[in-house]
């Protein structure tokens, strides 16, 4: 009997939606410019979780400090990319594509599967929790798993006559056969309604054999990564997970709001690698957290524009703990356009460390081009 | 496809209205396409078809004035579950897209949904949400410039986008930015320079605040305009300078050439064909470049008028070409289903449900996640909204009891004893608004057909067993992949 076989590696990404606020999620507590900055948005520093003499989590992000106190939490600072777009869906496009200039219809991810899993021998390899695809799965003949509601995923569920909804299902798969040249979203629909088929009778398996004495929350952030939990520790052989995380568009009320997104978000993601601690299952997982972009430096009294220079989080028993690339300077001159982050670091040399480092791929046919990586990982 | 007059009416009366059933198809095909476009465009005017009994079952209504319907007050007070059970306001809206003899009303209420998309759950104050969709009922075919000006002062949109927070020493850009991004011109036609001078404008732009909630409601809020907190310093709009405020920044936009293509490619995108998402479009054409030309010019010659606009629209041959080329939208799968089953031609309870499926599907209506509205097209199919919309269609095509299904199994019988299967086919199709299909379909159709043998009616039991097998066929027929087209 073999006794070690290395587990694949699977990368869980998750997505913050709406621009999280990096100066408030790692605040530069020491730096008085961030006050002058922030005189209504500012977390005061008897309240920051510091981390060294400089930075420090918001106190709603404390549950990630046992990540960092173990060396098991990369933050990723300043990225973002030149020509920073203030459009939340451009610039999320951007993030998914890896393409800052033209459209592109290839998503990072999708491309990814298709190198994964080149004969499309699992459609489970790339799963999605969440209603709407995100733009970074995409990749036309690529089939990725979007799933949204976990324990009712299965077509024709309602003929409660199993031989008449065999016969159901048999009849979906010759409607559904691939008749190519019929117009893109035709095609997509076949084989969308593939995965479906396919996918479902297998993904079916995992709540069943779920079994874990940690409890989750009630929030959406919280349900999507047991959802990933659950289907990981079905061992399918999924090696990208994908969720979503929305609200972190706070031109407004943003104190209250940032305090529960970032509660809710860090909790989970503890509850999250404790699950799989539990089960001996979370060495070969790498998380990252991203988001579009950062807010503007200074607050506008209830809130924060939208801005540049944002930053990304990457977990796992791989990961050299620590800070990379560069808190962008606070400075009045050194701000983009005078009132923004000045990015420090491309993201899709963060996306390439990840890609070579971790998942043993070539990186450049998908980020396009070669970009600087971070030495982030074991 | 035989493009013949029926077929295009058919297809008309789905893009501007929500469908047709077989009996309303056949009185306006007596009266010609043009016709039908006038109707549908320039309606008759006509009673109020809104019965008293529609309270009773959605409640939601909306009081005459700011003032508060004492009817609604009493039964909330007494029933506080009452409209939260039936989806309330959201339920009255499909109840009116699936009745309505205005239905063009409601189909340009739900396009400017998509267009200025608000989302519910930040407000937390149902009635004046419910107030957003009464006044894009109200205005959505009037003027353009009417319609910015209202969405600008519309208590859900400025709380949606902060535009209570902009103020003269603190400007928030939330609203000043969506206004030209997502509003009216489209990225790329403007600067950040532009979105601080449209900042500004709407300072002092505000609702009042409603007291707090009380345990039978919320008090309605209007917009209210604070000049003491409105910058009034001169600005650079896009070239012009001036001391504008709101309505001055909102001409501006009207007269853009940007602003002309970009409302003629939603409309082209929402009444036409599918476009990518919206995001894209600074960068990628239009699918239809003359079309989005013919629409721009119209939109110029009518000074933004929106009813001539639409004329011009339905009437043109981009139109007329472009049957079976858009993606139903969750509200277009289930309102479709509704009315081919002929079901909720009363108020009835029960309706609760469909709203909540399409919410499955991904369309909440009232509740759309960002201010980009829904991704339409493909942007509707995904494994689980796929999973959704076919599990959803086939349990609600089960019930053969419902007066469209009856129709159906009494036309099959009208053909004699026994019926062909290859005709059984062709009329579940054509009952589910499939005047094609590919041949993989009617493989699979046919196939189940033949399994399931003869169709016949020679007696009752003849009756109820062909009733069976038109409710599997229709289920079927309902899962296909042409079915989520329309």
């Amino acid at each position: 009997m073999v006794t070690s076989v290395k587990k694949p590696p699977v990368l869980v990404v998750v997505q913050l939606a709406g621009g999280n606020d990096f100066m408030n999620t790692i605040v530069p507590f020491a730096n008085p410019l961030y006050y002058d900055y922030r005189p209504t948005m500012g977390v005061k520093e008897d309240k920051v979780v510091k981390i060294n003499d400089q930075v420090g989590f918001h106190p709603a992000a404390a549950p990630l400090k046992q990540f960092w106190d173990s060396g098991k939490m990369a933050i990723v600072q300043g990225i973002g990319y030149p020509g920073g777009s203030r459009s939340h869906f451009r610039s999320m496009y951007i993030w998914h594509t890896c393409e800052p200039v033209k459209i592109s219809t290839e998503g990072w991810l999708g491309i990814v599967t298709k190198m994964l899993d080149p004969k499309k021998e699992n459609v489970l390899t790339s799963v999605n929790f969440g209603r709407g695809l995100p733009q970074a799965l995409v990749s036309k003949g690529v089939p990725v798993t979007s799933v949204g509601d976990l324990d009712n995923y299965g077509l024709m569920t309602g003929l409660t006559v199993e031989e008449q909804r065999m016969e159901a299902l048999d009849r979906f798969k010759e409607m559904y056969a691939p008749a190519m040249g019929t117009g893109p979203v035709m095609d997509y629909l076949s084989e969308t309604g593939n995965s479906v088929l396919q996918g479902a009778e297998i993904i079916k398996k995992a709540p069943e054999m779920y079994k874990s004495k940690v409890e989750y929350a009630g929030n959406e952030i919280a349900r999507g990564l047991r959802d990933v939990a659950r289907v990981h520790l079905a061992d399918l052989g999924t090696r990208i997970f994908y969720v979503n995380h929305g609200g972190y568009d706070t031109h407004s009320n943003q104190a209250p709001m940032h305090q529960i997104l970032l509660s809710d978000l860090t909790r989970a993601i503890s509850d999250f690698f404790r699950d799989l601690r539990d089960h001996d299952a979370a060495d070969n997982v790498t998380m990252l957290v991203f988001t579009e972009f950062g807010r503007r430096v200074a607050d506008n009294g209830s809130g924060t524009d939208h801005g540049a220079g944002g930053g990304a989080f990457i977990i796992g028993d791989n990961v050299k703990g620590g800070f990379y690339a560069e808190y962008p300077s606070l400075k009045q001159p050194d701000l983009a356009d005078g009132e923004d982050l000045k990015h420090t670091y491309d993201y899709r040399g963060m996306y390439a460390s990840i890609l070579e480092q971790v998942m043993g791929l070539d990186s450049v046919p998908i980020v396009n081009g070669k970009f600087e990586q971070l030495p982030i990982f074991k | 496809m035989p493009e013949t007059e029926k077929a295009q009416i058919a297809h008309l009366l789905r893009r501007a209205g929500f469908g047709a059933t077989q009996e309303e198809l056949d009185e306006f095909t007596a009266m010609g396409y043009d016709a039908t476009v006038r109707e549908l465009v320039y309606p008759t005017p006509r009673a109020l078809d809104e019965p008293d009994i529609l309270q009773r079952y959605y409640l939601g209504n909306l009081p005459p004035d700011d003032h508060r319907f004492p009817g609604e007050d009493l039964l909330l007070r007494y029933y506080p579950d009452i409209s939260r059970a039936e989806g309330g306001f959201v339920a009255k809206w499909l109840y009116r897209m699936l009745n309505s003899h205005d239905p063009l009303k409601e189909r340009m209420a739900l396009f400017c949904h998509q267009l200025f998309a608000c989302g519910g759950s930040k407000a937390g104050h149902p009635r004046s949400n419910r107030r957003q969709i009464e006044t894009f009922r109200r205005v959505g075919l009037t003027n353009l410039r009417t319609v910015l000006v209202e969405v600008s002062k519309d208590p859900a949109m400025i709380f949606w986008l902060d535009n209570n927070e902009n103020h003269r020493v603190e400007p928030n850009e939330n609203y000043g930015r969506e206004l030209l991004e997502l509003f009216s011109m489209g990225a790329g036609n403007y600067t950040e320079a532009d979105v601080k001078a449209s900042t500004q404008a709407f300072t002092g732009w505000t609702f009042d605040q409603p007291l707090v909630g009380t345990v039978y409601g919320k008090w309605p809020t209007k917009f209210v305009y604070h000049p003491e907190d409105h910058d009034d310093s001169e600005k650079t709009f896009l070239g012009e300078t001036g001391r504008f405020n709101g309505e001055d920044i909102i001409d501006i936009i009207c007269r853009q050439p940007a602003t002309a293509r970009f409302v003629a490619r939603h409309l082209y995108n929402f009444f036409v064909a599918d476009e990518p998402p919206v995001s894209a479009w600074s960068q990628l054409p239009p699918r239809n470049i003359e079309a989005i030309e013919t629409l721009s010019e119209a939109y110029f010659s009518h000074r933004g008028e929106m009813r001539p606009l639409m004329h011009t629209l339905f009437t043109s041959d981009f139109f007329k070409e472009a049957m079976f080329q858009k993606v139903k939208s969750p509200t277009d799968l289930v309102a479709g289903l509704a009315r081919i089953m002929g079901t909720f031609k009363e108020p009835e309870i029960g309706i609760g449900k469909h709203l909540n499926a399409m919410g499955s599907m991904g369309q909440t209506l009232m509740n759309p996640l960002t201010v980009e509205g829904w991704i339409t097209g493909q942007g509707w199919i995904d494994g689980g909204t796929l999973n959704e919309r076919v599990n959803y269609a086939v349990n609600e095509i089960a019930d053969t009891s419902v007066p469209g299904t009856q129709d159906l199994i009494d036309r099959l019988g009208t053909d004699g004893e026994s019926v062909s299967l290859e005709r059984f086919v062709d009329l579940c199709l054509e009952h589910a608004g499939l005047s094609t299909v590919s041949k993989e379909t009617r493989a699979g159709l046919l196939s189940h057909a033949h399994a399931g043998g003869p169709i016949k009616f020679r007696s009752a039991a003849d009756r109820a067993m062909s009733e069976t097998r038109v409710g599997k066929m229709l289920q079927l027929v309902v899962s296909a992949r042409e079915y989520q087209f329309y």
